[in-house]
């Protein structure tokens, strides 16, 4: 653990010149809770306009839905690069042993306590997907919530369960379909003569849950590109610690 | 004013598990350290009014970024086990997820 010197001062100068120019630039920010933001306070504005109680979603599946549409496929191209370099090679064999690990070496509480939880987070994530455009939350963190709760069945159980509940080549197509689903339906605006991604839909009443137009139809699209893309991801991670074994040369 | 205070404990916890974060040295423990790091995070977002933000934090920063580094070491250390045992050897000792290898 014997750093060399050199690089101790260079972390040290660096450190202390973040902390400095951090400190300057806080020193100088408006007072928390009594500022008008020029543009939160349009933001607002806008989203009340398309009818949106929730303005983030407002601001990121309307007023800014080419960002999200960038940062979904981030997540898209993360998650499949990820998938891909995890894949099992030609000198790596499954062991069938390691798929009972898991259900006598945790406790009995963390066996309850998954199986309360595995059907309410799930439904919870549902929720959170459905009133993307109404109540805080949206199609990224519902999904988020999905992918999460799915694996409390893996405390809940063993890893068999968890694999049956979790059928990898659905969520490899559900991925797929909810990231083309994203495009689609930003293309979908060319039809009726708006430009990309516009929010077309009639957009009914402020705080409902059928409101916000295409608001609610891009959380979806995300909510299970993000889900499928976690399951997928931590599925290949849990394969190579529980399943695949071998390999890497020797 | 208690706000403030709320803001101030908030802000002194994650300043003060963020350090414990980047001193831990192991990987297993850092990840769990990591994980209650990242819930003190969740709830200074709640704090300052962006649930949003939080959910997302709770679910990605205290549950799958852990989950994966617990993932890894376990990968790491069941085949570093694996290759110092004899191949035949192997099924008498299985290395779970859950169990630390000793060497």
């Amino acid at each position: 653990m014997s750093r060399r010197p050199a690089s101790r001062v260079l972390s040290l100068v660096g450190g202390v010149g973040a902390f400095v120019l951090l400190l300057a630039a806080f020193v100088q920010l408006p007072d928390l809770g009594h500022v008008t933001h020029p543009y939160g306070t349009r933001a607002v504005q806008a989203a009340l306009g398309r009818d949106t109680a929730n303005v983030v979603s407002s601001v990121n599946f309307d007023q800014r839905a080419f960002d999200t549409m960038g940062e979904e496929f981030v997540l898209f191209a993360a998650a499949v690069s990820a998938i891909l370099l995890l894949r099992r090679f030609h000198d790596e064999e499954e062991d069938a042993y390691e798929l009972r690990v898991g259900h006598h070496d945790v406790w009995s509480a963390v066996n309850l306590a998954g199986f309360a939880l595995l059907a309410p987070t799930i439904m919870v994530g549902f929720y959170v997907v459905a009133h993307g455009a109404v109540s805080p939350g949206g199609g990224f963190q519902g999904g988020a919530l999905l992918a999460t709760g799915l694996h409390l069945a893996y405390l809940a159980g063993d890893y068999r369960v968890l694999r049956r509940l979790r059928p990898v080549a659905v969520f490899d197509a559900a991925e797929a379909v909810g990231a083309a689903g994203f495009v689609l339906l930003g293309l979908s605006a060319l039809l009726v003569g708006e430009p990309f991604l516009t929010n077309w839909l009639p957009t009914g009443s402020l705080g409902d849950l059928a409101s916000a137009g295409t608001v609610e139809l891009f959380n979806v699209a995300v909510g299970m590109e993000v889900a499928s893309a976690l399951i997928l991801l931590l599925a290949k991670f849990l394969d190579q610690a529980l399943v695949v074994r071998g390999g890497g040369g020797e | 004013m208690t706000a403030q205070a709320l803001l101030g404990i908030l802000l002194t916890a994650t300043a003060v598990l963020g350090t414990v974060v980047a001193l831990t040295r192991d990987p297993a423990r850092q990840a769990l350290v990591l994980s209650a790091y990242g819930l003190v995070l969740g709830v200074l977002m709640v704090a300052l009014q962006a649930p949003d933000v939080a959910l997302a934090q709770i679910a990605i920063g205290t549950a799958v970024v852990p989950l994966l580094v617990v993932l890894t070491v376990a990968k790491v250390e069941r085949e570093l086990s694996t290759r110092q045992e004899d191949p035949e050897d192997r099924r008498r000792h299985p290395s779970g997820p859950d169990r630390r290898v000793r060497r």
